[in-house]
């Protein structure tokens, strides 16, 4: 029974491919649930909603056309062009009168800058101006959590980036040397382990000021242990190995075994762990800014602008739900990739 | 077994001492002492007032200056003649004061930890209360809290994942699996903040309290009443804590059952003819519950941890406010004292849930098992 329906299964399968790397392997497994799908795209949207902020939400127009020639006012506002002064006579426009005077104005999709505050229109609720509505100084939500997007995700790569490289460089000494020095790290390790992560990472923020970059650098260096585990378990596992052998036997450097031979096959779990990682890393840099620890104000972050909204939580219920929403679906995307990372590179699923 | 356990508790030592000289240094990098904290306070009157001779006594009174002791002086003073002689390109002095630094605070070092090991963590600079009395008040909190909360975790996750094991790939373990990765996935804080909005008040329900433990005047309640306005209260925060570990577990008691469900002894059992029931639950529930065990050791850092936010939102005395409000107030021993003591906790935890392992896996015996 069980044959026959295994042959059942093959007929429907394509045939195998030519080129089939470890990777497209991976890559196949990865894109058969549609969850995992969805996480990444999810992720890949907000990465170039991050990277192209500033010509999303902006209240300097994209494009204006008056007495014949073409004004591009946005590129004033990204932040290499800031310095040059491309359009030295448009400083002092009021757009809006151009626009009766019959100019061509176009805004962008979101015609408000982050920190514009309009005391005329505080805590309004959603409408067709103001997508997710204003906050009490009559800022444009919708704005504010684009920016907030770029703090986020750059908090959560450059930390778990920094993180990872820490951990695969003190597992992979103490599981390729092991001994005496595997003793001490593992000893270092399990200090680490011990310490409150989070109090830690206030407590140095406390001492050193609160600022985006010093967040990034302090999860880097708190966080380093599970990958630091990982790594050693997987080089203690593989330097035994034939191929380690192999490349002794030819007389290969210490180095390049590490990382030109050893690395790449312990490469698979780190990563998975790391995209755990950027999640929790997210999580952690809005808690902090939710502490009021995070990036000071007026730089709109999604913690900081669900901190801010307890004032107002009777009367302004969107100064609250989208915010944690942005949080909630970046969370729950890079935690999505990360299982369907796990699952498609687990040998035993493999078939 | 005893032979196991000391060479266990040989290895805490050289962690703890990690730690506590790790817990030293950051302190002592941090800008800012009593001193230059009551600079801060005198602004007012004139700072000249504060002579250098106030300043020398305050930080002496708080422990952060100390005398060398003379055989060290002057081994200072030998080696650096020794190490530079009368070469004019180095500055002595400055080698001078960085050993003299290195002593001050290897000797103050010694003083903090064997003050410590008397439960002495010195007196808080915000308010001059012994630091240990503020513990006193804030641990028993958190510890309660945490206790209710992995107990609820516990009770209802591992049926939980029993059951969605059993279906396993059914609709409802489908349904289950995905709601549960969505709880997993929600902020504390936001769900936190979302609790309040509509359970307590404003113009949702007013179901529970905002915030606190006690209502005003419940000090004086009989004992059940003052229970039960404790436990009222503590319905929102226990909520905002427990799902995400809840979720967590559930989610990992299934994959552990699952594993176990596919063993050759699961099968055998099965084949000799008992009922799925029994093979589930005498056969593979059993032997899926050593990972988590050995689970409850990481998790109640993790929870210490995570208490900080949802008891500053709440507003609950527990260790999470208190070590919040230190670090607010920059008070430094309160905040040595929680790190040390957190740390220590962590360390008995991950070894309680180390000796569980082998209690519980009858494979496992203290002798195979080597101390990394």
């Amino acid at each position: 029974m069980a044959l026959i329906l295994e042959n059942h299964q093959a007929k429907k399968l394509k045939p195998p491919q030519e080129k089939s790397s470890y990777w497209a392997i991976v890559r196949r497994q990865f894109s058969r649930s549609w969850l995992n799908r969805i996480g990444l795209i999810i992720i890949l949207a907000m990465g170039f909603v991050a990277l192209v902020a500033p010509l999303l939400a902006n209240s300097q127009p994209l494009y204006v056309r008056y007495e014949g020639k073409v004004y591009f006012p946005i590129l004033q506002k990204i932040w290499p062009l800031t310095h040059l002064n491309l359009y030295p006579e448009i400083r002092e426009w009021n757009f809006d009168k151009l626009e009766k005077k019959g100019a061509d104005v176009r805004y962008t999709l979101v015609p408000y800058s982050p920190n514009d505050y309009d005391l005329e229109s505080i805590l309004l609720p959603p409408d067709e101006y103001h997508l997710l509505g204003t906050d009490e100084q009559g800022r444009d939500v919708l704005s504010r959590m684009i920016y907030g997007s770029r703090i986020s995700l750059s908090v959560g790569f450059v930390a778990v980036g920094i993180y990872t490289l820490i951990g695969i460089i003190i597992g992979a000494l103490a599981g390729f040397f092991g001994g005496r020095l595997d003793m001490l790290l593992s000893r270092l390790i399990e200090v680490v382990i011990c310490f409150p992560t989070f109090f830690l990472i206030l407590t140095i923020l406390a001492i050193f000021g609160p600022s985006i970059y010093n967040i990034m650098i302090i999860i880097g260096l708190t966080g380093w242990t599970g990958i630091a585990r990982l790594s050693r378990g997987e080089f203690l596992k593989l330097r035994d190995q034939d191929f380690v052998t192999a490349c002794r036997s030819q007389g290969m450097k210490t180095r390049r075994i590490i990382f030109r031979h050893i690395l790449p096959n312990a490469l698979a779990p780190v990563l998975v762990s790391a995209t755990f990682g950027i999640a929790a890393a997210i999580l952690v840099e809005s808690s902090l800014s939710f502490l009021g620890f995070g990036v000071q104000p007026p730089t709109p972050s999604w913690g900081d602008l669900l901190s801010q909204s307890r004032a107002f939580m009777d009367i302004a219920w969107w100064l609250t739900i989208f915010p944690g929403a942005a949080i909630f679906l970046t969370i729950t995307s890079f935690n999505l990739v990360g299982e369907g990372l796990r699952d498609a590179i687990d040998p035993k699923l493999r078939r | 077994m005893s032979y196991y356990l000391f060479k266990r508790l040989l290895a805490i030592i050289p962690t703890l001492l990690g730690i506590t000289v790790i817990t030293f240094f950051m302190i002592k990098l941090a800008p800012g002492n009593p001193v230059s904290l009551k600079m801060q306070a005198a602004q007012g009157l004139k700072s000249e007032a504060l002579s250098a001779s106030v300043a020398d006594e305050t930080l002496k009174l708080y422990g952060l200056k100390v005398e060398l002791p003379t055989y060290y002086e002057a081994w200072i003073h030998r080696t650096t003649a020794f190490l530079y002689g009368d070469d004019p390109k180095v500055d002595p002095k400055f080698s001078r004061r960085a050993l003299e630094f290195l002593g001050q605070n290897f000797i103050q070092y010694k003083i903090w930890l064997t003050e410590m090991f008397q439960l002495n963590f010195g007196t808080s600079f915000k308010d001059h209360r012994p630091v240990w009395d503020k513990i006193k008040e804030a641990l028993p909190i958190t510890l309660a809290l945490n206790l209710i909360e992995i107990l609820i975790v516990y009770f209802i996750s591992i049926p939980l994942g029993v059951f969605s094991a059993v279906r396993s790939d059914s609709f409802s373990d489908k349904t289950i699996m995905l709601l549960l990765f969505v709880l997993y996935s929600l902020p504390s804080f936001w769900v936190a903040t979302l609790l309040l909005m509509y359970f307590a008040g404003g113009d949702h329900l007013n179901w529970f309290p905002i915030v606190g433990l006690l209502s005003d005047g419940a000090e004086n309640f009989p004992f059940w009443k003052k229970l039960g306005n404790i436990a009222w209260h503590l319905v929102l925060p226990v909520t905002a804590m427990v799902y995400g570990s809840f979720a967590f577990l559930t989610r990992f008691s299934r994959t552990n059952i699952l594993e176990t469900l596919h063993q050759d002894y699961v099968r055998t059992a099965l084949a000799k003819g008992l009922t799925f029931k029994r093979a589930v639950w005498h056969h593979a529930f059993r032997n899926s519950l050593i990972p988590l065990v050995t689970l409850m050791g990481t998790l109640l850092p993790a929870l210490l941890g995570g208490s900080i936010i949802i008891e500053q939102i709440f507003a609950i005395p527990g260790m999470g406010r208190l070590a919040f409000e230190s670090v607010l107030a920059r008070d430094y021993p309160t905040i040595m004292a929680i790190a040390a003591i957190s740390a220590f906790l962590t360390l008995i935890s991950l070894l309680i849930s180390d000796l569980a392992y082998v209690w519980v896996d009858p494979r496992v015996s203290f002798k195979a098992r080597e101390v990394r």
